[in-house]
């Protein structure tokens, strides 16, 4: 075999003069900091269009809701078309506080965090339709395998905001025994899943839960949530293979909210196809979801939920929504996007909308909204202020010591005995005055 | 690990095995026993494994307990993870140890670190079923020993089985423990123990010491080694394939060495080891993974910081090269006869 030739820089080799050069596409998105954001390039179809197949239906015949999008919430705040859930009144006020609540969680929690209260926080502003809407779509024994941006779930499902509040301050009341970063909580009892940092290892693990469930006959279901971004990790792969392969009921998401930190979607393959098309290439039913759309986040969810539990397998959705704020704490989106992005976001915000539904039916007002909005922030004051009374980050107020080396084994090893008591030595050498 | 609870093994029940036949009996009794045992992995269904190790166990367990999966180590390890959350025990096998790699996240990062993580909501008591090793002309992607990085992993057992008794009742205790475990399974003496003499005809198991394995159910507890043959001149560690060319190359020597088959390295029964180590003076690690970082380094360490004063003598380590494992050239790699008989003469020189 010849030796190699060509040079790093082209000038070698066997390029042949006749034949254009190859190029490398990089992705690039349409706006940078500072630009003017047009997205009349988007296609948002218009609410009450897409049709609405038989939850038992064959996969294909999903297959064209995976480029359309479900939207049920229309121009003037109506309810429209076949994926309508004509949910009752009193429901779409529970989801609405619980969207609103989220809201107020999170911004308490932001703020915490720059007080210096906790090292690390992440909000889903923008993004709590969907998890509000998938909530209230599931049984509440099913099982949610979340990514780190799904806390409208726990909210939803009563999980106490103020175990929340222990968690992310790492004290000496967090259920996690301090071991977490903030915000990857772990609830068996309210059927969520402990959040990993690591992205998109949650989906194959909900199809093995689900596959499970299935095993034993039970009746629950699974499903899990990713960004668009870490679909592109192999774990989406072998989840999507395995979903497949054993007809799995669960329902798998992509919120696909256009931002990975700073990675915009076509990083994940945004500028071939949608992120729901991707069911087409595994056979399995996909759905894609104006996510800022309550109504038709809680009907797509819902119709998933029933079709896997109905033994027809699992679905593939996408969420279409904006992730209105920073990735966490830890980054400036201003460095990297353009701030009108958000404020141009054609789909609008999910709480007004939902507002606007109810206040359009008869059924809310501006001044319940702002009374509504004053009694959530107060009940996460009340919380905070409760776990603040346990220690926040770095004050002290932390788990006892030796747990530390706990639960890395159900049984504490001889090597692990010997580090601890080393912990232990130091500890009282740097403060001779330490209890524990 | 209770020891003093163990049901008692009534020898005379034995019967001759070799390791497959034993591996294949424990996942039966297991999944007799424990309706939330579970298997899956490549070829493991109606086919009964690669290596057979599964063999019949689909077709009296049910395609629901025993299936084969897709060709994908991270789908595999993380729907068992997934399925140890529900309440499983599911028992994976992954073909060879040298595919686990793509299941390497799932199991370093999700696996092993889920009870911590999740201060116990959710464990992961799953057990990783794996050939390793070499000495099968397996070329590169075939003979690989990664055990080092394991043990290198906060959360994660390493089990190692040196003959058919060991691997029945080491992987039975694997299956019962809570956490999860790697279980190597060292596939050169699959069929019959090997003493490195590659160009000698092969044994099998039939009348050796080890072959002959209970019926029924029994635990070999994990954490604690095995004194293969009590000795004063020096201590040999090893695990898998190596204890028995230890053996022979020893006792062609003519040194009463102690053999310690330490079974599990994770955790490791440091206690017969300083015991055996301060008795002989002298210390002999022997593996057939690559040197540089391999788990004879953990051992050499932990031997000289904690028997200083009773050496005689360096530790010794002999290891496979640090190179991929060759094909044509497999028994140059080895850590065979010579290479053992090298480092035993140094470190009785004085």
């Amino acid at each position: 075999m010849a030796e190699p030739t060509a040079a790093a820089d082209g000038s070698g080799g066997a390029r042949r003069a006749n034949l254009a050069p190859l190029e490398l596409h990089v992705p690039e998105p349409r706006y940078r900091p500072g630009d003017v954001v047009d997205y009349s390039h988007l296609e948002i179809p218009p609410a009450g269009r897409a049709p609405r197949p038989d939850e038992t239906c064959p996969a294909s015949e999903t297959w064209p809701l995976t480029l359309d999008m479900i939207r049920v919430l229309d121009e003037d705040n109506r309810a429209i078309g076949p994926w309508n859930p004509a949910l009752d009144a009193e429901t779409l006020r529970r989801m609405l506080r619980s969207m609103a609540l989220t809201r107020a969680f999170d911004d308490r929690m932001y703020r915490g965090q720059r007080q210096g209260k906790t090292s690390f926080y992440m909000k889903c502003t923008g993004e709590e339709a969907i998890s509000v809407g998938c909530a209230q779509a599931l049984a509440s024994d099913d099982m949610v395998f979340p990514s780190y941006r799904q806390q409208g779930i726990l909210i939803s499902r009563g999980y106490p905001l103020v175990q929340m509040v222990n968690q992310i301050y790492s004290n000496r009341a967090d259920p996690l025994k301090g071991r977490q970063l903030p915000i990857m909580y772990s609830a068996r009892d309210y059927g969520f899943f402990s959040i990993s940092g690591n992205l998109a290892t949650q989906f194959p693990q909900a199809v093995g839960w689900a596959m499970a469930s299935a095993i034993k006959g039970d009746t629950r279901i699974a499903t899990s949530f990713v960004g668009e971004g870490s679909s592109a990790e192999g774990d989406f792969h072998a989840a999507m293979t395995f979903a497949a392969v054993y007809n799995a009921p669960v329902v798998l998401n992509v919120v696909n909210n256009q931002w990975a930190i700073s990675s915009f979607s076509g990083f994940a393959g945004a500028e071939r196809t949608t992120f729901a098309a991707r069911a087409t290439g595994y056979g399995i039913a996909g759905l894609r979801v104006d996510g800022n759309d309550l109504l038709a986040v809680y009907a797509a969810m819902r119709w998933a939920a029933d079709r896997a539990r109905a033994n027809m397998g699992p679905t593939l959705i996408e969420y279409f929504t904006y992730r209105a704020e920073g990735h966490s704490t830890s980054d400036d989106p201003n460095a990297y996007r353009s701030a009108r992005e958000a404020t141009e976001w054609p789909l609008g915000d999910p709480i007004t909308r939902l507002k606007n539904h109810l206040i359009q039916l008869g059924e809310w007002s501006e001044e319940r909204h702002a009374a509504m909005d004053l009694e959530v922030a107060d009940q996460v004051k009340v919380a905070t202020k409760e776990a603040e009374a346990n220690g926040i980050l770095g004050h002290g107020l932390h788990h006892p010591f030796h747990t530390m080396f706990e639960d890395v084994f159900e049984e504490l090893p001889w090597h692990l005995e010997e580090q601890a008591a080393q912990a232990i030595r130091e500890r009282q050498t740097k403060w001779p005055e330490w209890k524990d | 690990m209770p020891e003093n609870d163990l049901p008692t093994v009534v020898e005379a029940d034995a019967r001759p095995m070799n390791m497959i036949e034993a591996i294949n009996d424990a996942l039966d009794i297991m999944m007799t026993r424990d309706p939330n045992v579970v298997i899956l992995g490549e070829d493991v269904g109606y086919f009964g494994g690669v290596f057979r190790a599964t063999a019949g166990l689909q077709k009296k367990h049910g395609r629901n307990r025993v299936f084969d999966s897709p060709i994908n180590e991270c789908g595999i390890i993380g729907a068992a993870v997934g399925m140890a959350a529900y309440g499983l025990r599911p028992v994976p096998e992954i073909q060879f140890a040298d595919y686990i790699y793509p299941g390497l996240d799932q199991l370093v990062s999700e696996a092993a670190r889920m009870r911590y993580r999740s201060a116990g909501e959710f464990t992961s008591s799953i057990t990783i079923r794996s050939p390793f090793g070499g000495g099968i002309f397996g070329g590169q992607t075939h003979s690989q020993s990664p055990e080092a990085m394991f043990t290198h992993v906060a959360g994660l057992k390493t089990v190692i089985p040196a003959t058919p008794h060991d691997a029945k009742g080491l992987l039975i205790a694997a299956i019962e423990d809570n956490d999860p475990v790697i279980f190597f399974e060292p596939k050169r003496i699959y069929n019959g123990p090997f003493d490195g003499y590659y160009d000698k005809p092969s044994r099998t198991w039939k009348g050796q010491p080890g072959g002959l394995v209970p019926q029924g159910y029994y635990c070999t507890p994990l954490g604690k080694a095995r004194i293969v043959r009590e000795g004063s001149a020096m201590t040999v560690l090893a695990y898998g394939t190596m204890i028995h060319v230890a053996e022979a190359v020893l006792a062609e020597k003519g040194v009463d060495a102690e053999i310690i088959d330490l079974r599990t390295l994770v955790p490791l029964d440091i206690e017969t080891v300083e015991k055996s180590v301060e008795k002989t003076g002298r210390c002999l690690v022997i593996h057939e993974a690559t040197r540089t970082s391999g788990f004879g380094a953990e051992l050499s360490a932990l031997v000289q910081e904690r028997c200083f004063y009773h050496l005689e003598a360096p530790v010794e380590r002999v290891t496979g090269f640090d190179t991929p494992y060759p094909h044509s050239l497999e028994w140059a790699y080895f850590p065979g006869p010579v290479r053992i008989g090298e480092a035993v003469d140094r470190l009785l020189k004085d």
